[in-house]
């Protein structure tokens, strides 16, 4: 083991593994965190916390973090690139890993212009592939992307995200290469929709001995509605939602297309389980994380090991 | 300001207005004498700093009057004169003058009813739109110094 | 080159409305061929001042003068004979031009134009587009000579990321990708190997976090 992360103990047990997410408030109220984090309480082994999500101001993932940590859950830190430079990045590592945060996941983030504060100087002072190999470094050098020693160096699970679906294809698992090359021990990837394309994905992953190197958590998003579905289709960057999808939850009325898309994600779960390569699952239920315990039951992924 | 005569500046490009402008002339079909036309090889000669240095000397009113589009002789000097006059036009809203008093017009060197119809016309507008702002101000300045 | 802009109208007035006797210095170089500042637009931009003073019945003069390098000592020497003359320095000539000519005339107040944009290219008449953001320490000989600092909305060194739509980038679908094109580019040259080199953090103190930089060429000096 690399770490106390119990992530990384799932995973290396061989079980799948189960994450979601859970994004802070937009002001100071530790109370939604917890309200949205005990939802998922049993039925997950680790939450992402956000970072500033789609670049707009929350509380930090940190903080946030720390609150879940106190219920006695397993908070990732997500962290971007956008709003620090290498200094903050490193301290604010140092600060949740002091805390008791040991697993997190590193972005390069949404651009500013989609937040509410487009203004913003986007920092962008590393990118993400740049991230994983700092806290790699940090961890297993115990040494400041500087080149300085730390004093009892923190010890993170590292993990990047993938896009299988955004252009140029082929880069897609160069792409990935890469970030296992830094040093990612965990990938959680954007929301699957066309699985056809996502098994393709894992094929050439799979044929390059990737899967070995690196545990995939296959990312999950259950459409709300056919609305929804087009909207991600249409104005989501790098998203691929085939339109038998959108078809099928328009196919149904209104009132019976949230069940229909959790429908959706659960046959996704189960037929993605069999792929090679996947070690596990993010389910990212966007303000509606009170489903996902039903969807981790309806797949046969609860309960969660106890480790 | 009842008897007001507007200045008006019309650059004509020699292959068309100012051909329809001559044609107008020995049909002796009538346009007022208000049009004082300069006579261009192409519209796409006549550079903002023309339009504006007319401006500058007391034009009430400028129009530039070339081929029709897709017409000119040059290819494309109408239009060049076309994107020059918006941003002419650009440049009198930003200084709070009206834009109308500058236009971009196209005809063919047969049409002298339309070259009268539009010296009419402009001269008309002109006339509504009273005198050029530097004009005005100058007027109130030398009634001023008169009481 | 350099590429500007030219400042709205409002805040040049504003700048010089205390003044009557104003030198208008344009330049010779990038902003001429950027049509921002050279000759032609120092004469546009006096005619609409003018236009602007005799609107409120006031008159203003405006000497023109284009130098042909504002940047340079050696010509801004040139405004020598014109400066007393005047009350205030309009100049037309990006952020360098604009601070040689204020450290030289430190009596008299200098005030910008237009507004320095980028380092670009002409992409075709009319259009520039920014192609380099002076890092100090050129990628373009490893990334297929398409730059990612200045290209790349988020500056990526190892991207692309996962934003990219139809090659275009998230930020506007008008935008090239900088990595596809640097993909694109490596398979081209047959270089494809080099994408998966992780390219390490940057040192950005050639690029300004050293504090403003400065070529000191001692076989040059006099």
């Amino acid at each position: 083991m690399k770490t106390e992360s119990r992530l990384e103990k799932i995973l290396a047990s061989g079980n799948l593994a189960v994450t979601s997410e859970c994004g802070p408030p937009r002001g100071a109220l530790p109370e939604k965190v917890k309200e949205k984090a005990s939802l998922l309480k049993d039925h997950v082994d680790a939450v992402n916390v956000t970072d500033n999500q789609t670049a707009m101001v929350r509380m930090s993932s940190w903080a946030a973090g720390v609150i879940i940590k106190q219920m006695g859950m397993d908070p990732i830190l997500q962290m971007v690139t956008r709003d620090r430079n290498r200094l903050a990045m490193q301290s604010d590592i140092i600060g949740a890993y002091s805390l008791g945060i040991n697993t997190m996941l590193c972005l390069s983030g949404d651009h500013p212009k989609f937040g509410d504060h487009p203004m913003a100087k986007g920092v962008f002072d590393l990118d993400s592939v740049q991230l994983v190999q700092m806290v790699k470094k940090m961890r297993d050098e115990g040494k400041f992307q500087g080149g300085a020693d730390i004093q009892n160096p923190p010890k993170m699970f590292v993990g990047a995200a993938a896009n299988p679906f955004a252009d140029p294809f082929e880069l897609r698992v160069m792409r990935l290469a890469k970030k296992i090359k830094a040093g990612a021990d965990f990938i959680q990837t954007q929301c699957i929709y066309n699985l056809d394309k996502f098994e393709k994905y894992m094929k050439m992953v799979c044929d390059r001995g990737l899967d070995k190197q690196v545990y995939i958590l296959a990312g999950i998003t259950p459409m709300k509605s056919a609305g929804m579905a087009r909207y991600m289709k249409n104005k989501v960057p790098g998203m691929d939602v085939p339109d038998e999808i959108i078809k099928r939850l328009a196919g149904v009325s209104k009132e019976e297309q949230p069940e229909e898309g959790i429908k959706i994600a659960v046959e996704s779960i189960q037929r993605l389980k069999e792929v090679n390569g996947v070690h596990g699952f993010h389910i990212m239920a966007i303000e509606w994380e009170e489903k996902v315990p039903q969807i981790v039951e309806k797949t046969g992924l609860f309960p969660r090991p106890v480790i | 300001m009842e008897n007001f005569e507007p200045e008006i500046v019309a650059f004509c490009c020699h292959y068309c207005a100012y051909t329809a402008a001559d044609m107008a002339g020995s049909k002796h079909i009538y346009y007022p004498a208000n049009v004082k036309i300069i006579r261009v090889p192409c519209t796409g000669k006549v550079d903002t700093i023309h339009i504006m240095k007319a401006f500058e000397k007391g034009a009430d009113g400028v129009y530039v009057a070339g081929c029709l589009e897709g017409d000119c002789h040059f290819k494309n000097g109408n239009t060049r004169a076309k994107y020059r006059v918006e941003q002419v036009q650009n440049i009198l809203k930003d200084l709070g003058w009206e834009i109308e008093r500058l236009e971009m017009i196209n005809m063919s060197a047969g049409m002298g009813e339309r070259f009268a119809s539009t010296a009419l016309e402009f001269t008309k507008k002109i006339k509504q739109l009273g005198p050029s702002p530097i004009k005005i101000i100058n007027t109130e300045k030398h009634q001023q110094v008169a009481d | 080159m350099i590429t500007a802009e030219q400042k709205p109208l409002k805040e040049i007035i504003e700048y010089i409305s205390p003044y009557d006797r104003i030198l208008l210095v344009g330049c010779n170089e990038c902003v001429t061929v950027c049509a921002a500042g050279g000759r032609k637009e120092v004469g546009l931009l006096a005619s609409a001042l003018n236009l602007n003073c005799l609107k409120q019945g006031r008159t203003i003069d405006i000497k023109e003068i284009t130098l042909e390098r504002q940047c340079d000592p050696e010509y801004v020497e040139e405004l020598v004979s014109e400066i007393d003359r005047a009350d205030a320095i309009l100049s037309m000539a990006c952020g360098c031009g604009v601070q040689t000519i204020a450290e030289r005339y430190k009596e008299k107040p200098v005030f910008p134009a237009v507004n320095t944009k980028f380092m670009g290219a002409s992409v075709s008449q009319g259009i520039w587009a920014e192609r380099c953001q002076g890092c100090g320490d050129c990628l373009l000989g490893i990334t297929g000579g398409i730059c990612p600092v200045a290209r790349c909305s988020k500056h990526l060194l190892n991207g692309p990321c996962g934003g990219t739509s139809n090659g275009m980038c998230e930020i506007d679908p008008d935008v090239d990708c900088a990595w596809r094109l640097i993909w694109e580019r490596l398979k081209a040259l047959g270089m494809e190997k080099r994408y998966e080199e992780i390219m390490e953090a940057k040192d950005w103190r050639p690029a300004g976090g050293g504090g403003p930089r400065k070529i000191v060429r001692e076989d040059l000096s006099l």
